[in-house]
C-alpha cells in the first residue's frame, strides 16, 4: 500500500520531522484559499504513481486566481489511469542542497536497510547504478534501532563526496542523527517496507526539510493500520468509486482471489500454487500464446472456489480460452473438475477448456471431465500448446505490463 | 543419508489444534513423522491427536526431547512463535504459515540467528526426507527415496518435481522447500551446503523464481566454492510484468533486480542446467546422473 505524498508527510510531521507548509485541496476553490495563506505554492497532484512531475501534474503558482485555474486543470486529470482527486499545496523552501535519506527492505541481509546521499533529488536507483560511491548504507539491528555513531559514521561516509558540504559536515551529522532514528521509529511503526524522503533539504540555515514523501506500507501488515487503510481508499477512490486500479483486480481483489490481470491477452490462466501458475504462463507464451491472467486458487481449493475462479477469468471479454493447470496436492482433482463442470454448465461456456491434472484423486478427477466432454490432459507442455492451438496465436511477444506503481 | 530431518526426528507442534495444524499433523502422522507433542498456551496437560499438549515450547522441550517445531499459527502471532522455538534450544524449526508482517519476521530471523536453530520458511511447503520424515504440507504419496536433493521456492513445484523424480526412478534425497516470502530463515545458498555435504545427494535440482536475489547468490556460491554436484534449475515467472506480486509476497520484479532472465543467466553461467519444463527437469536430472 504506497500512502500519498501529503498522506506521508502528515506522518513525518506527527513523528517531528520538519515538512514545507502545505494544505490539502480537493476544489480549485480550496487551492485559490491555500494560495491566499501561503503566498508562492506548488500545486502537486496527489496520486499513488511516480512520474507526475512529467505529466504535468505539478505547477508552481504566484496568486489565489493562479492557483485556482491550476487546480481545476490538474483535477481534471488522469496520470496513468489514476484520476486526481486532490492537490497538495506548498510553500516553497530556500535550498542550500538536496540529500537523499531512505529505508528501505534488504532481502538479502533480512534487514531494513538506511540509505544516505549526497546526491538527492535523484533516483537512488540510479545514483546506485552509475556512482554507487555516494551512497552510504546501514543495516541497523532491527532490537536496537540505528545508534548515534552508526549514523554519524553514515554521514561523514555520504558526504565525504559532497565538498560543498565540507565546511558543515559536523553539523549535519549530529543533525542527521535524529531524523534517521525518528525515521527508522516510523518505518517500524508503521511496517514500512519503503519510508523514503527525497529530497531532504538542507536550508540555507542548516535545518533540514523533507520536500517529498514517500511511503509503502507491507500489504502482509495493513491488518495493524487500518485508519491509514480507510484514508487512503478515501483519497484515491472518490465517490464514483475509480481508483484507478487495474478493475478486474479490484473486482478480483472483493472476491478474495490471487489474481493478476494481464490486459490484452487472450489465454485465461487458472493454477494451485503461485510458481505452478507462473510457470502455466510461461508455457503458454512459450508456445506462441498470449496470458491474459494469473490466478492462483491456492492450495486446498474446493468446487466453489474453482466455479469463481472461473467466472472471474472469464469477466474479460478478451479471453478466448481457458487453461487450468491442477498438481493435486492439497488440493483435490476430483474437487476441482466437480468446479468446472458446474462453472461450465452454470456460466454456460462455450470457450474451449483444457485442463491438465495429476496428482491426488486425478483418476476421479479426469472420469468426471471426461463424463461431462471435457478431455484432461496429464502433461503441462501439451496442454498449453492444445490450448494455443484452440484459440490460436497472438502476435505480439510478451503481455504489456499496465503502468508499473512507482 | 540425508538433511535437516530423518526417522530420528522428534516434532513439536505450535498450534496442533487449530483447523490446518489438526489436519497437517495428522498427515505427518500418517507419514510416520517422530511427531511427540503440540504447544497450545493455556491448553497444557492437555492431549491432542495421541501426543501431550503444553503451554510452552521449553515445557515440551523438558517434557519429550523434541529436537524440531512445525509451527502451523496464524500470520499476526507466527513471528513470536518461531522466536519460541529458537529460544527453547531446538535444532529445526519449519513455519509454514504464510501473511506474515514482513518487519515481524526481520525481526524473527535476527533473533534466530543468535541461536543454534536453523529456520525454514515462512510461507513454505515445508521439509521431507522420503520414507522418514515429513514436515509441513508435501503431500505422502509422491516422494521416494533416492539419490537427488531438492530445494524450491513453489510449493506446487516442489511437487511437481518430487514426483516426477520419483516416477522415473531417481527418488529423493530431501526435498525442501524454502518459501515464498522476501525474508526467509533459509535460502538456496543456506540449503546447497547441506546437500554438499550429503553423500547420498548425487545432484540437485533449484526451483527458483523472479523476485529478489537468492538465485543470483546460489550462482556465486556455487563458482566460489567449486560446487562440483550437478544442478538442474527451473525458473518461473519468465512472462512476469515488474511491479506485480505474482501469487507469493517475495515474487515481484522491484527496477532492475529480480527478472527471471538474471535468474537464468546466472545459474547457466555457473554449469547448472537450466529447463524450460518440469518434463526437462526430470530429464536433465537422469543425463547428469548417467555421466556421473
Amino acid at each position: 500500500m504506497k500512502l500519498l505524498e501529503h498522506q506521508a508527510k502528515r506522518q513525518f510531521a506527527r513523528v517531528g520531522i520538519a515538512v514545507p507548509a502545505g494544505r490539502l485541496a480537493r476544489t480549485p476553490e480550496e487551492a485559490a484559499d491555500a494560495a491566499r495563506e501561503l503566498g508562492r505554492v506548488a500545486v502537486k497532484a496527489q496520486v499513488p504513481i511516480g512520474g507526475r512531475g512529467k505529466a504535468g501534474g505539478i505547477a508552481v503558482v504566484d496568486s489565489p486566481e493562479e492557483a485556482r485555474r491550476e487546480a481545476a486543470r490538474i483535477l481534471a486529470m488522469e496520470i496513468r489511469g489514476f484520476p486526481v482527486r486532490s492537490v497538495w499545496c506548498e510553500r516553497g523552501l530556500q535550498i542550500a542542497h538536496e540529500l537523499y535519506l531512505g529505508i528501505t527492505l534488504d532481502r538479502d541481509r533480512r534487514r531494513l536497510v538506511l540509505i544516505l546521499s549526497a546526491a538527492g533529488g535523484m533516483e537512488i536507483e540510479e545514483v546506485a547504478a552509475t556512482s554507487p560511491e555516494r551512497i552510504a548504507k546501514l543495516w541497523p539491528d532491527p532490537f536496537a534501532g540505528p545508534q548515534p555513531f552508526e549514523v554519524r559514521a553514515l554521514a561523514f561516509s555520504a558526504l565525504a563526496h559532497a565538498p560543498a558540504l565540507a565546511e558543515s559536515r559536523s553539523r549535519l551529522a549530529s543533525r542527521l542523527v535524529p531524523l534517521a532514528q525518528t525515521l527508522h521509529r516510523l518505518a517500524v511503526d508503521l511496517d514500512a517496507v519503503t519510508c523514503e524522503i527525497n529530497p531532504l533539504v538542507v536550508t540555507p540555515e542548516g535545518e533540514l526539510v523533507a520536500a517529498d514523501g514517500k511511503l509503502e506500507v507491507d500489504e502482509n501488515a495493513e491488518y495493524r493500520h487500518p485508519d491509514l487503510v480507510a484514508e487512503l481508499a478515501r483519497d484515491v477512490e472518490g465517490e464514483d468509486g475509480k481508483s484507478g486500479e487495474d478493475p478486474y483486480e479490484a473486482e478480483a481483489k472483493r472476491r478474495g482471489l490471487t489474481y493478476v490481470h494481464l490486459p490484452g491477452g487472450s489465454i485465461g490462466c487458472i493454477g494451485n500454487g503461485a510458481g505452478l501458475v507462473m510457470n502455466t504462463l510461461d508455457l503458454v507464451q512459450k508456445v506462441g500464446g498470449r496470458p491474459n491472467n494469473f490466478l492462483d486458487v491456492g492450495g486446498g481449493a474446493g468446487a466453489e472456489k474453482v466455479r469463481n475462479s472461473l467466472a472471474m477469468v472469464l469477466s474479460d471479454p478478451d479471453v478466448r480460452g481457458v487453461f487450468i493447470n491442477i498438481f493435486g496436492g492439497i488440493t483435490r482433482g476430483d474437487e476441482v473438475a466437480r468446479g468446472i463442470v458446474r462453472a461450465r454448465d452454470e456460466l454456460g461456456i462455450t470457450l474451449p477448456l483444457v485442463v491438465r491434472m495429476t496428482g491426488t484423486n486425478e483418476e476421479e478427477g479426469r472420469r468426471i471431465l471426461t463424463e461431462a466432454g471435457i478431455t484432461p490432459g496429464i502433461s503441462a507442455p501439451e496442454a498449453a500448446r492444445t490450448i494455443v492451438e484452440l484459440v490460436g496465436r497472438q502476435a505480439g511477444g510478451a503481455p504489456q505490463p499496465p503502468d508499473a506503481p512507482r | 543419508m540425508a538433511i535437516l530431518v530423518d526417522a530420528s526426528t522428534r516434532v513439536l507442534v505450535q498450534g496442533i489444534t487449530g483447523r490446518e495444524g489438526t489436519f497437517h499433523t495428522q498427515q505427518m502422522q500418517a507419514y510416520g513423522t517422530r511427531v511427540v507433542a503440540g504447544v497450545v498456551p493455556g491448553r497444557g496437560g492437555g492431549e491432542a491427536l495421541g501426543v501431550p499438549v503444553f503451554d510452552t515450547v521449553a515445557d515440551a522441550v523438558a517434557g519429550t526431547g523434541a529436537d524440531a517445531a512445525f509451527t502451523i499459527v496464524p500470520p499476526a502471532f507466527a513471528a513470536d512463535a518461531v522466536m519460541e522455538a529458537a529460544a527453547a534450544g531446538l535444532r529445526l524449526g519449519v513455519c509454514v504459515t504464510e501473511g506474515i508482517p514482513v518487519l515481524d519476521m526481520v525481526r524473527a530471523t535476527a533473533y534466530v540467528e543468535r541461536t543454534a536453530m536453523r529456520l525454514i520458511g515462512p510461507n513454505c511447503p515445508g521439509v521431507m526426507t522420503p520414507g522418514e520424515c515429513k514436515i509441513g504440507f508435501i503431500p505422502n504419496h509422491v516422494a521416494r527415496p533416492g539419490r537427488v536433493g531438492v530445494v524450491a521456492r513453489s510449493g506446487t513445484l516442489t511437487y511437481e518435481v518430487i514426483q516426477g523424480l520419483s516416477d522415473a526412478g531417481y527418488g529423493e534425497t530431501t526435498a525442501v522447500g524454502i518459501g515464498g516470502d522476501p525474508v526467509l530463515g533459509s535460502t538456496f545458498v543456506d540449503i546447497l551446503p547441506l546437500f554438499a555435504g550429503d553423500p547420498a545427494t548425487e545432484a540437485v535440482v533449484l526451483v527458483g523464481e523472479i523476485g529478489g536475489s537468492d538465485e543470483e547468490r546460489a550462482a556465486d556460491w556455487m563458482r566460489s566454492t567449486g560446487f562440483d554436484k550437478p544442478v538442474v534449475a527451473f525458473i518461473s515467472g519468465r512472462t512476469a510484468p515488474p511491479g506485480k506480486r505474482m501469487g507469493h509476497a517475495g515474487a515481484i520484479i522491484s527496477g532492475t533486480t529480480g527478472s527471471a532472465q538474471s535468474k537464468i543467466d546466472a545459474l547457466g553461467a555457473v554449469g547448472a542446467a537450466v529447463a524450460d519444463t518440469i518434463e526437462d527437469v526430470i530429464r536433465l536430472v537422469g543425463e547428469r546422473l548417467s555421466r556421473r
